[in-house]
This record gives structure tokens, C-alpha cells and sequence, in this order.
């Protein structure tokens, strides 16, 4: 078994017209997949990320807004699930509703540290 | 397992792993009505699409970040605090470009007074209250009840756009304007119908009641052949009555006996259709499908209703409910008691539906002849494109044996009849003629 980092981007793409109903709906969806997760005890944590931040970068630590031109690309939160191998951290990834609203998955094996 | 020291608030311990838990049934829905109240109060009617767009804000960011698994302990409380801040901000930014309710918009003014009046306005019986004063507002008598249906499934039940077209079969485009329309009329008022005396509300309660008796109708009559949004009609209706009789001064007796005449119609709605959507009549429901703690609760809320001394429509229909609700079998129901009912009903109420129901319960205590007799008496012009009018004849006919006109009859409720289901229900009854 190793451990595995899910990083969520966008798949907030919901527009004014979506009614409450439907953006519970939606939360229903993430809730059941990441419980099923966790029903096989093969979440290990996770968490949200506030909206906004800022990147540092350069020499001279500038600060920006970061180059992220549109929300697709904002990381919104990220898991870290325990699996065989990527194949199955694959599968799993493939369960997440967030790609059926614009969304995207990013699945990356965690290297172990030495010592 | 390194990494997870990297990412110090990541540790879960499967004890307190997420348990994928259940959001309340209807959660968004209804706290988007809650918060929406409270926001126009706040925000004045003429910023409808503001408060609109704060609701939407909130609950985009509980989605965002309840769906890691972790509602917080009080979802309703979190959204309602989300979006109080989030309007904070709205009236900070905006305060210098827009008006907000007239009457506090100097404390909106003011950073020594803003936060303590959102806090205030927003607490949850300024929210109860804030509720009924949109229900109030929505049947302004000016609207036409389509307008005003459209507009409480809108603002106090959270129902998307969308959603309301399906429920009352229309087109999305034709929807989106007749709520477009009644927000225009609302914000033209310019504020909140004021409930702070028992005479404003005794002055507009009974438009209240008829809405929400419509929108009720709405969901046990309508053409829907969809079972869950006839039963979201129906208990919309139901919830949106028993948050009005919290009220004292919105709860005299009329008003608790619709609540009650709802509960025995509702405690039926289930065994009304069959697994194909077709309609059951009365007659050939499966009793044991009618929901006993509705029924039980409309005997309560009847029997709250005696007091007073005025029996309104509601009584006298909700008595009438309550006799079909409590009869073991059909064979047992107590016709005479209900054509008694109907009596007094029609010297309240002179509708042709009134007299053709009973006419119905007539023929079960006097016989098709009799019942023929008193169907021909009502004035043709009420009824014209019934289709429950032929089908009522059709079924005398048949009974008093004359097929020949029941099949008439039948054929001609099966032209008007207003969805298949209903069709269906006729060429049923047809075929029993043969």
C-alpha cells in the first residue's frame, strides 16, 4: 500500500441558474464517493482550501495573484487516499463527480521520505 | 506515511474519519428561502438579484467545502453566518451606489451600527417573521395566482426556475417571465407587506390561505404524473401553512382546519396512483397505503379547529376529508353524514364542483336515479370541460342501467380530460361498461 495525493481544480462551475437543489444534489454526490473512500479506511485526510492567497516567487519574493487565469485551474482542496498501487488510486479518482461539473483530478504518488 | 506529518491538520484517525454523512432532506432549499427572506429584508426589495446572488454565494462555498466529507455541526446556522458576512461585505461595498430597506438604511450607513442590525435582523425569529412577510407580499392581490404561486415556490421554498416550469408543465422561457413579472410588481411596492398588527393580517390571510390551498391542489390534482413533485407541492404548501399558524395572529380556526383538510388529502396522495401513474379512485385505493400519522394529525388539528364559533369552507371540507380518511373499507364510509356535510358546504360555497361532489355522494346513500336527478340540476355552465362532470354521469348511467349514455358520457371525459392519466382513468371506466 502507498499513499496517494488527490488535488481537486475547479469543478465549482456552477452557474447562477443552478438551482439549491441541485448543488445539494452535487454535494451528496462528493460526499458518497469520499465516503465510500473512507468506508475502506483508505482516506487519510483531507481538506478544502479557502479561495484566494497569493504566490511568492523570483528572486526578490515577489507576491501576485498567482498565473492562474481562470478557476479551472484553482487547486480547491485536496485529499490523500491510501492505495495498492496507481492503477487502483486511478480507479478511484475515476469516482469523483467534481470532472461531470469541469473539474479535474490530479492523482500523485506521495515519495516516501528518507530516514 | 511521511508525508501526512507534512500536512499537519490532514491526520485523521479512522475513529474520526468522515462517516459520508446525510444532509437534511430539502437543507438548500429550504435555507435558501430562510436566508433569501432575511436578505431582502435587509437589502430591500429592489435588490432582489443582490440577495440573490449572496444566497447562491453561500452555497456554492458550503458545497466547496463541505464536500471533503465534514458538515458542520449546524449546516443551517453556517450557512445563515456565510452569508450575513457575505452581505456585510455587499453593503459595505455598495452602500454609496445603492438604497437598501428604506427604514434601516441608516443603520446600514453606519460602521458603528451595521453589524449589530444584520445580527439582529438575521436572527432566527426576525427570519420567522421576515417569512411571513414575504408570503404576504407574494399574494398581493394584484398577482394573479399563477404569478403569485410561482413567486412563494421562488423565493420561499428555493426552487430553481427550471424546477417550477416542470412542476406546473410550462415551458422554462414562459416561467422565467411570470417570475421576472412578479418580482417587477413586488419590487414596485417597495416593501415588505407589514404583519405588525392583527388587522394587516386578518386584511390579506384569506388570499394567503386560497395560494397556498392552490399550490396544495396544485400538487394532489395537477396533471404532474411525477409522484415527488406532486408530494414537494403538497408539502411545501403544508410546511409554508404550519409556519403561518405559528403565528398567532394568522391561526384562527379557518386556517387550522385547511391545515387539517391538507393532512387527510396528503395522508391519501401515495395510493392515488398506481405503479404506472395512473390514477386510483377513492373506491379502489389500497387503504393500508394512506399514511395513519397524517391522518391522526388531521383529526388533532379538526378538533383545534372547532373553536370559535364560524365554520368556514375549510371545516366543512377538511369534516368531509376526515369521514373517506377514517372508514375502514369504501363500504363502510358514512355517505349520509358526508351528504350532510355537503349540504351545509354548498350554502357556503355554491360551486358547481361542490354540487357535483354531492351529487357523487348522493348516489351512495339514494341511488343513480336520484343522483342522476341532482347531477342534471346544476347549472351546465360551471362545468363545461369537467371531465370528472361526464365521468360522473357516465358512472350514474351505468349504475342505473343505461349503458348506451354511459358510454356517451365516458367518451366525452375522456376528450376533456386534461392529462393521460387522467384518460387513462376514463377508458377504464369504459371498458367496465361493456
Amino acid at each position: 500500500m502507498a499513499d496517494y495525493l488527490f488535488l481537486f481544480r475547479g469543478g465549482m462551475q456552477h452557474e447562477p441558474g443552478h438551482s439549491p437543489a441541485e448543488l445539494q444534489a452535487d454535494m451528496q454526490k462528493w460526499m458518497s464517493w469520499i465516503g465510500g473512500i473512507s468506508k475502506k479506511g483508505q482516506l487519510k485526510g483531507g481538506q478544502p482550501l479557502e479561495n484566494g492567497g497569493k504566490v511568492i516567487a523570483g528572486k526578490k519574493r515577489v507576491v501576485t495573484d498567482g498565473p492562474f487565469a481562470e478557476a479551472k485551474d484553482i487547486v480547491g482542496g485536496y485529499l490523500i487516499v491510501t492505495a495498492k498501487d496507481l492503477t487502483e488510486a486511478y480507479e478511484i479518482a475515476k469516482g469523483c463527480p467534481g470532472p461531470d461539473a469541469g473539474g479535474s483530478v490530479e492523482v500523485r504518488g506521495l515519495a516516501p521520505m528518507p530516514g | 506515511m511521511a508525508i501526512a506529518s507534512a500536512f499537519p491538520k490532514v491526520h485523521m484517525d479512522p475513529e474520526s474519519a468522515p462517516r459520508s454523512p446525510e444532509l437534511v432532506e430539502h437543507l438548500f432549499r429550504h435555507e435558501s428561502g430562510r436566508m433569501l427572506a432575511g436578505l431582502l429584508r435587509i437589502l430591500g426589495l429592489q435588490n432582489f438579484d443582490l440577495a440573490e446572488d449572496i444566497v447562491q454565494d453561500a452555497l456554492v462555498r458550503a458545497l466547496e467545502t463541505w464536500r471533503f466529507g465534514r458538515v458542520p455541526e449546524n449546516p443551517a446556522a453556517w450557512l445563515m453566518l456565510t452569508a450575513r458576512n457575505r452581505a456585510i461585505d455587499v453593503v459595505r461595498r455598495e452602500r454609496s451606489a445603492r438604497r437598501f430597506a428604506p427604514d434601516i438604511g441608516f443603520q446600514l450607513d453606519s460602521e458603528w451600527t451595521l453589524v449589530p442590525t444584520l445580527d439582529e435582523l438575521l436572527l432566527d425569529s426576525e427570519i420567522r417573521d421576515d417569512q411571513l412577510r414575504m408570503m404576504f407580499s407574494c399574494c398581493h392581490p394584484r398577482l394573479a395566482r399563477e404569478v403569485q404561486m410561482a413567486l412563494i415556490l421562488k423565493i420561499l421554498c428555493g426552487f430553481g426556475t427550471a424546477e417550477i416550469a416542470r412542476a406546473f408543465l410550462t415551458e422554462n422561457g414562459a416561467m422565467e417571465k411570470r417570475i421576472a413579472r412578479g418580482k417587477d410588481a413586488l419590487r414596485e411596492t417597495g416593501t415588505l407587506y407589514e404583519i405588525g398588527s392583527d388587522a394587516a393580517i386578518r386584511d390579506r390571510l384569506d388570499a394567503v390561505l386560497a395560494t397556498l390551498y392552490l399550490l396544495f391542489n396544485e400538487g394532489y390534482h395537477g396533471g404532474h404524473a411525477e409522484l415527488p413533485i406532486r408530494e414537494e407541492l403538497c408539502s411545501e404548501a403544508m410546511r409554508l401553512l404550519s409556519m403561518l399558524l405559528d403565528h398567532r395572529a394568522a391561526a384562527p380556526p379557518r386556517a387550522v382546519a385547511l391545515l387539517a383538510l391538507m393532512c387527510f388529502h396528503a395522508a391519501r396522495l401515495r395510493a392515488r396512483a398506481d405503479d404506472a401513474g395512473c390514477l386510483v379512485l377513492l373506491r379502489a385505493q389500497e387503504r393500508g397505503l394512506w399514511d395513519r400519522s397524517l391522518i391522526r394529525r388531521g383529526v388533532e388539528l379538526l378538533e383545534r379547529a372547532a373553536e370559535g364559533d364560524q365554520i368556514s369552507e375549510f371545516h366543512l371540507e377538511a369534516a368531509i376529508a376526515a369521514k373517506h380518511s377514517l372508514a375502514a373499507r369504501y363500504e363502510e364510509t358514512d355517505w349520509r353524514g358526508i351528504v350532510l356535510l355537503y349540504d351545509l358546504l354548498l350554502a357556503v360555497k355554491p360551486t358547481p364542483i361542490v354540487a357535483l361532489n354531492r351529487a357523487i355522494a348522493v348516489g351512495q346513500v339514494d341511488g343513480p336515479e336520484v343522483a342522476l336527478a341532482a347531477l342534471l340540476a346544476i347549472p351546465q355552465g360551471g362545468l363545461a370541460g369537467y371531465p370528472f362532470f361526464a365521468a360522473a354521469l357516465g358512472e350514474m348511467y351505468r349504475r342505473a342501467g343505461r349503458p348506451k349514455e354511459a358510454v356517451e358520457q365516458y367518451r366525452s371525459a375522456i376528450a376533456q380530460a386534461r392529462s393521460p392519466a387522467e384518460a387513462e382513468l376514463f377508458r377504464q371506466q369504459l371498458a367496465s361498461c361493456h
